[in-house]
């Protein structure tokens, strides 16, 4: 493993210490263990469908307790293992040094090629991002707090300002990119300002995004506008939540009338499986669906132009989401039958059908004043 | 001495067959014109029958009728084997329509012969056929050593050269044989005493014969190769006609137990030889024959039989004809009985077998089966199969098949014999071998098979293939699978310790890389830590030396007991 020789001391934070305390505790578990002869075994809760369960009083989805044991002198298992302290070891690096890497930067560096082989300590990235996920859990840590951040995703403009460490950014003067959602998003090192905005509108799509700033939506309507570019990061999530419990302002998602946009929502509001650890600090449960509703087609006469035939996957996807504990209500059922029964699907961009800003002047609005969305 | 064991097939009367044809000929007369026929003429005639096809064949038959009757001898006196077996080349060959001339000795430790009967048994077509009793032995194959000197003589005009000694302190005798075709009888052409101090009893065999010399699978030195696995009990010495003599020495101090003859089981009788039987007994009743000359047939057996039939017990034998016989034939084959004492077939023995094997080949691993005795058609025989792998054998060839009867190699024939069949049927995939749909697996394997009985039913006069009896062909398949199983578990056993050894470099590759991520983590030093996990490893990895399966020695139950040799 590469270290730096000679690294100045870094003062380190309660946090710092504290993830550095979990990291060597799990060393000197392992090595207890194997100095008794016996197999050294780092237990970590599964993330899978069957360890994770939908909570109906938080309506949230939360991991369960199940583990799994995860042994070094196992054939199937060495490897990962010895991953995962390569991994513990790089962390404690970057906390010592008081730096912090994206976990492609970790994957680089923990690689290297095993003495007197040509096997390497990982071949590819999707190798080391579940090993991280597995030290989160397996240490009950935060990404942040072992000095990782996934690739930055989301944009926000509008009626807020932030202090991001120790810039203090006003979100409605961002010209025409908007302010780039930070990966993490704690309140050591982001805060918000102040606000006057009434409500938050998040958009699938970087695209409509820009059509509604292009036409100040945000400003005329007094909100605060952002993406999550496709499904949402954890920093997006992570910010949202923040918005929601500290702002106390309502939130309105407005993704393509898909089984996938549906998935973004669903993610968004009660969490996902893989990250099912981390539903309580991004979850929204409140947050509202505004569109694109099946009964959107209708409501507003889209007509043909506005139609795409449903594929093979995307019918067995929603047929897989009807069966979901969290969409067991009536009108969540009715929804997704909804996109069944039509037999197509629609993007948002469809509005355009209409008139370029008609989403900004009609949709949005005609959506907002029914308060025509489900919840 | 010829041991033609099998019954001379027999036609049958024209008065028999059904759609009765206009007669041409008496039987006397046909019987007359047969007398006729020289015995030069009949072996002229029959030579393809009797292994003398061409001249790479003749010379195999040759010495595989020396070898045999040598071997036969021996066991019979009840000594251990020596053989040697010389070819020299007098005229070389210049193309295969233009064959050589090889001289052919073959000389063994047996008893010797007595020097009255040296003529007969060497000179004398047929002599010492033994009709009513049936013996396990090597006898079976061809006509016997007679025609091979008959084929010498025909093919070059050189007498047979015998020379014999019959113990200690007796003269050794030289004889010079000639076969009078016309009278089958031996002309002695010169008669001497020779000095064989060297040797207390033995007799050696001389022919020289029109030939030619091949390698291969149906060559002579492949035949002696295969002859020292079946037979671990023998000392061969060859002196082949070009290069060095090679030696096989004996690795068996056993002889095989001597074998028991026995009378036709009722069961196994054909037709022809039930009527033999008959017309050769004048003065004895039915029910006496069948008691008399047959195994596991007592009064009241003989007189179920006879009911059956529906023939008077009393009936005189030789006067029985046609239809009453056939109907004695049927109520054989039908009347419940004992199935043949097992004692009259003689394995090689699980151990010896690969005692064998080992003669041959370099091989990793050797296996062994022999199963319990079995009656195909009334006739109780052995399978026996032996498997050797791995070692010096060829990785990417075919398997080795070797075939013995009683014995004998069957160097002929491969793709119509019941013992080929037995091995294409096997699924060797599930013993972790590779094999092309309906042939041989292919791998570092050589299978031995022998067939041990006092019958065994070849599928031509030429008795180059074993006849796939359905009881034949599932003894083989047993045999073979047992043996296969265990070659299975071998391979799995040594695959599984390839996994394991597989397993501990890994674990060795990782362990520096977990010992210096915690000796990062715990700030201690890495040797430590890594010495801590080489500590625990020999309990996670199972480094014991290849688990090796030693093939059963033979606790051998299911040998028959040691016959008392006199």
């Amino acid at each position: 493993m590469a270290t730096k020789k000679l690294t100045p001391p870094t003062k380190l934070t309660d946090k710092d210490t504290k993830t550095l305390d979990k990291l060597q505790r799990l060393a000197a578990k392992a090595l207890e263990t194997v100095r008794r002869g016996a197999n050294p075994t780092l237990e970590i809760r599964a993330r899978t469908l069957s360890n994770v369960s939908f909570n109906e009083q938080k309506r949230i989805i939360l991991l369960g307790d199940k583990t799994q044991a995860r042994e070094f002198f196992n054939t199937s298992m060495a490897r990962k293992f010895m991953q995962m302290f390569l991994v513990a070891s790089g962390c404690k690096t970057l906390i010592d040094e008081g730096k912090t890497v994206s976990i492609r930067q970790m994957y680089y560096m923990t690689k290297h090629t095993l003495r007197g082989s040509n096997e390497n300590t990982f071949e590819d990235q999707s190798e080391s991002d579940p090993i991280i996920e597995d030290l989160e859990v397996g240490i009950d840590v935060l990404r942040e707090e072992l000095h990782l951040f996934a690739n930055r995703r989301g944009l926000v403009v509008g009626s807020l300002v932030v202090n991001d460490a120790g810039d203090v950014i006003d979100l409605a003067r961002m010209g025409r990119g908007g302010w780039g959602i930070p990966s993490i998003c704690e309140d050591d090192n982001l805060r918000f300002v102040r606000t006057d905005a009434e409500f938050v509108l998040l958009v699938e799509k970087q695209a409509i995004f820009h059509r509604l700033h292009e036409d100040r939506f945000w400003s005329q309507h007094k909100c605060i506008l952002m993406t999550s570019e496709g499904q949402a990061a954890r920093g997006a999530r992570r910010l949202l939540q923040r918005m929601a419990t500290e702002l106390k302002i309502p939130i309105y998602v407005l993704v393509d009338n898909d089984p996938w946009g549906l998935y973004i929502y669903s993610v968004l509001k009660q969490g996902s499986i893989n990250l099912a650890y981390e539903s309580m600090r991004m979850a929204v449960p409140d947050v509202r669906f505004l569109g694109m509703s099946a009964f959107d087609y209708k409501k507003f006469n889209l007509g043909k132009p506005a139609e795409i035939k449903l594929s093979k996957e995307d019918i067995a996807r929603a047929e897989q989401m009807k069966a979901y504990p969290w969409f067991q209500d009536k009108k969540w059922q009715r929804e997704i039958q909804g996109i069944l029964d039509h037999g197509f699907k629609m993007e948002v961009d469809a509005l355009l059908t209409k008139y370029v800003s008609f989403i900004t002047e009609e949709y949005i609005p005609k959506k907002l004043r029914d308060r025509d969305y489900l919840q | 001495m010829s041991k033609e064991s099998a019954p001379p097939p027999v036609a049958l009367p024209e008065e028999m067959t059904p759609g009765k044809p206009a007669r041409r000929a008496s039987a006397e007369a046909m019987a007359a014109r047969q007398r006729d026929i020289s015995v030069s003429e009949f072996f002229a005639k029959n030579r393809h029958l009797l292994g003398f096809d061409n001249p790479a064949k003749a010379l195999l038959t040759t010495v595989k009728e020396a070898v045999d009757n040598s071997l036969d001898a021996c066991e019979e006196a009840g000594i251990l084997p020596d053989i040697l077996v010389e070819i020299r080349e007098i005229v070389p060959g210049t193309s295969s329509t233009n064959p050589g001339r090889f001289r052919v000795a073959v000389e063994d430790s047996g008893p010797g012969i007595v020097k009255a009967q040296i003529p007969k048994i060497f000179a004398k077509l047929l002599y010492g056929s033994k009709f009513h009793t049936l013996k396990q032995s090597r006898g079976q194959q061809g006509i016997g050593i007679s025609a091979a000197g008959l084929y010498g003589q025909i093919s070059t005009g050189k007498p047979v050269v015998i020379v014999s000694k019959i113990g200690k302190g007796r003269p050794a005798y030289r004889i010079d044989l000639r076969i009078d075709t016309k009278r089958n009888q031996p002309d002695v052409v010169a008669e001497d005493t020779v000095d064989w101090s060297g040797k207390d009893h033995g007799t050696r065999v001389e022919i020289e014969l029109v030939a030619s010399y091949r390698g291969g699978r149906t060559g002579v030195e492949a035949y002696l190769e295969q002859t020292v696995v079946a037979n671990p009990h023998l000392a061969l010495r060859f002196v082949p006609p070009k290069g060095d003599p090679i030696e096989f020495p004996r690795v068996s101090y056993d002889l095989p137990r001597e074998a028991i003859e026995i009378k036709p089981h009722p069961h196994g009788v054909e037709l022809g030889m039930l009527l033999n039987m008959l017309q050769d007994s004048p003065g004895k009743t039915v029910k006496q024959v069948l008691m008399d000359d047959f195994s596991r047939v007592s009064a009241a057996i003989a007189d179920e039989i006879t009911s059956r039939a529906d023939v008077p017990s009393t009936t005189s034998a030789s006067s029985l004809h046609g239809e009453p016989v056939e109907r004695l034939h049927k109520a054989l084959g039908e009347v419940k009985v004992l199935a043949p004492a097992a004692s009259c077939v003689v394995p090689i023995g699980e151990a010896l077998l690969i005692e064998g094997l080992k003669r041959r080949f370099k091989a990793e691993f050797y296996i062994s089966t022999t199963r319990p005795p079995a009656v195909y058609r009334g006739n109780p025989f052995v399978v026996e199969v032996g498997l050797a792998y791995g070692g010096e054998l060829a990785a990417d060839e075919p398997a080795d098949i070797m075939r013995f009867a009683n014995r004998v190699p069957l160097q002929y024939q491969a793709k119509a014999c019941a013992i080929s069949e037995a091995i294409y049927q096997t699924n060797w995939k599930s013993y972790e071998l590779q094999q092309p749909k309906g042939s041989l697996p292919i791998g570092p394997l050589a299978i031995v098979v022998h067939l041990a009985s006092v019958w065994v039913p070849f599928t031509s006069e030429a008795k180059e293939a074993v006849a796939p009896y359905d009881d034949l062909l599932r003894e083989m398949k047993l045999a073979v699978q047992e043996c296969g199983r265990k070659l299975g578990l071998h391979l799995r056993s040594r695959a599984k310790a390839e996994s394991e050894h597989k397993r501990l470099t890994m674990f060795q590759r990782y362990i520096p890389e977990v010992a210096s991520a915690m000796a990062a983590l715990l700030r201690v030093p890495h040797d430590g830590i890594e010495g801590a996990f080489l500590a625990a490893l020999p309990k996670f990895v199972n480094i014991a030396e290849e688990p090796k399966e030693e093939p059963s020695p033979v606790s051998d139950d299911r040998q028959l007991p040691p016959s008392s040799r006199t």
